[in-house]
């Protein structure tokens, strides 16, 4: 890559860039303002913010070095916290992915009824978290919840579904399959539906059989989607925040709050914006480590 | 991953002249060819398959169909544990009409609408003339401010609500629609997306019209738009989903219930109703219609979207 300021060596346009502003500066000034104003600027303010005693109550912070990193390598809450975190992600990340495959297979074998399968599979997506939350607790309902009342039919026993700490992050990561497969699904039918007619035509008139196609034309094709859902989906689960908060707050006992969330309580609840700021910042350091390892892996795969 | 487009509505020339790995046949078209790729000639496979379609959907349709079954309740029959599952006293409308006559469903979607389409329109009309900047003009610092664009992908937004709280306070815009919409403007994933599609396209295309004498605005106006139409859509409708539905900032940024978004409102349903199921149900109900019936009138478009822009253009 050439430094930033030579574009084309000895280009006529550049020679003017000099001297004014460009036109191709004015097309991505609207959006350069608005980048700089609330991305980079609030990401080095962030990180100011971290070095600092700011509080929601008293505007203007005082300096205090890395004092507040300190306080996070041996803050057991954060820890536990970032612990939620990873363990949303490493249960939740298998089913969304393979349900998600399932169901787009399924789909594409071409059975009647394709907009409604969609539909069903997809719908859950647009709902606002609020929604979900609702729909969630009212099924997790321990007297009344259909889940209870249709375990209570069969004569099983009734689940604490949020209110037990074995339990509780299990029924949220079931909560954000419902909701969020579907996303994944609909990437997974487009990439099949982009597998060329011919790689079929060819292997039948190979003797090739139904199985013998699935397996070698149809999942190879798809190795690449699935690397990319996958990366996708780990990144999206680290996020994790909106359903626990509404579902569990966190609880019980801490045992599903995740780092986000901790954040939240932090700054918001506690006030403690500057300590908030310090423990955003180790997450984005683990959420980076995370990125960089799986685009290597994937490089190297793909090479 | 090269970004995809239908060939539709651009010219034939664009259209062939860029491969489209993804997405770009027709699905009426793969379902009757697909079933026999994977399914084969007999009856038992396919019934297999469909049933477990059929398990499955009515599994994913459950929660909202149980949320309307309680919402069509009486409260009195909505928590009665004993007969839990047909109302004793029929079905009645008095949930819907309750959370209705409330009035506080409708401002909270009015807001989110008002929302949502504001932050569409800037963050497509923004990320549409940076792509352009990117990739036909030249100006200095170019490659860095693409570089910082990339690189910003990587930032999840969460970590950014305390500086924006901050930010808000001091420019004196706490508690206003602006604040809740500016920061979710900046979306430097679909600057990417839009570079990378306006990169496909043919430059001879745009010879022509500087031949004309068009400027750079002419030709991104009126050659570059017309050609990336589907592709703006794809990029609109994901932006419009993810800001309906936006939680966190919106939830941050406003205390003013007049501001409420539909997510933010929601999180009140609970307390405000107590135990009222049926009215709680209703509201689940309603709210959710707006983007179900949006998408089965335009599932095409949302499917595509989801398709060309949810893989942030790898």
């Amino acid at each position: 890559m050439s430094a930033p300021t030579t574009p084309a060596a000895g280009s006529p346009r550049e020679h003017r860039a000099r001297l004014r502003i460009s036109p191709g500066l004015w097309f991505a000034l609207p959006f350069l303002v608005l980048f700089v104003g609330f991305l980079v600027w609030p990401l080095i303010q962030g990180l100011w913010m971290s070095l600092t005693d700011a509080s929601l109550s008293a505007r203007a912070g005082q300096f205090i070095g890395w004092d507040n990193y300190a306080e996070a390598l041996v803050d057991a809450e954060m820890w536990r916290a970032i612990g939620n975190t990873l363990l949303f992600t490493a249960l939740s990340t298998v089913p969304l992915v393979a349900v998600a495959f399932v169901m787009a297979i399924l789909v594409y074998t071409g059975l009647p009824g394709q907009w409604a399968w969609r539909l069903a599979f997809f719908a859950p997506y647009l709902l606002p978290v609020g929604v979900v939350a609702l729909l969630f607790l009212w099924l997790y309902q321990p007297d009344l919840g259909l889940y209870n009342q249709l375990l209570a039919a069969v004569g099983g026993e009734g689940v604490a579904w949020l209110s037990d700490e074995s339990v509780a992050m299990w029924s949220i990561v079931l909560t954000t399959l419902w909701w969020t497969v579907g996303f994944n699904f609909l990437l997974y039918l487009a990439a099949l539906q982009s597998i060329p007619d011919h790689l079929y035509e060819a292997a039948a008139l190979d003797g090739a059989g139904a199985w013998r196609r699935l397996w070698s034309i149809t999942l190879p094709q798809l190795r690449r989607t699935t690397a990319m859902i996958t990366i996708l989906q780990i990144l999206a689960s680290l996020k994790v925040f909106d359903q626990v908060y509404l579902l569990s707050k966190g609880g019980p006992n801490g045992s599903t709050r995740p780092v986000i969330e901790y954040m939240y309580d932090v700054g918001f609840t506690g006030y403690r914006l500057g300590y908030a700021s310090a423990v955003s910042y180790v997450f984005f350091a683990i959420v980076i480590a995370i990125s960089i390892a799986q685009f290597a892996a994937f490089r190297r795969k793909e090479s | 991953m090269a970004v995809t487009e239908a060939p539709r509505r651009t010219t034939a020339t664009t259209a062939s002249a860029r491969p489209r790995p993804m997405g770009a046949r027709r699905a009426r078209t793969t379902a009757n060819s697909s079933s026999h790729h994977i399914l084969g000639d007999g009856p038992l496979p396919r019934i297999l398959a469909l049933s477990a379609l059929g398990v499955m959907a009515a599994l994913w349709l459950l929660p909202l169909g149980w949320a309307l079954f309680t919402a069509l309740k009486s409260e009195q029959d909505a928590s009665n544990a004993d007969h839990w599952f047909w109302p004793q006293h029929g079905f009645t409308l008095d949930g819907f009409r309750t959370v209705i006559e409330r009035g506080d469903l409708p401002l909270w979607m009015f807001n989110s609408l008002l929302i949502a389409s504001v932050v569409t329109i800037i963050t497509v009309a923004i990320s549409a003339l940076a792509a352009y900047s990117f990739s036909r003009t030249l100006f200095r610092g170019r490659k860095l401010w693409m570089t910082a664009t990339v690189a910003a992908i990587l930032v999840p937004p969460q970590l950014l609500i305390v500086p924006w709280f901050q930010q808000m306070l001091s420019l004196g815009l706490a508690d206003t629609y602006a604040a809740v919409i500016l920061p979710q403007t900046v979306a430097p994933v679909m600057v990417f997306i839009l570079k990378k599609h306006f990169d496909g396209i043919p430059r001879e295309l745009e010879e022509a019209a500087r031949l004309d004498g068009a400027g750079h605005f002419r030709t991104f106006w009126s050659v570059i738009l017309p050609l990336s139409r589907p592709m703006l859509a794809a990029v609109a409708i994901f932006v419009f989903i993810g800001a309906w539905n936006n939680f966190l900032w919106p939830f941050v940024s406003t205390s003013d219930p007049n501001l409420m978004t539909l997510p933010v409102g929601l999180t009140s349903v609970k307390n405000a109703y107590g135990i009222q199921y049926a009215q709680t149900m209703a509201s689940a109900v309603l709210s959710s219609l707006p983007l179900i019936v949006m998408f089965m009138f335009f599932q095409r478009h949302i499917v595509k979207s989801v398709a060309t822009a949810g893989l942030g253009g790898q």
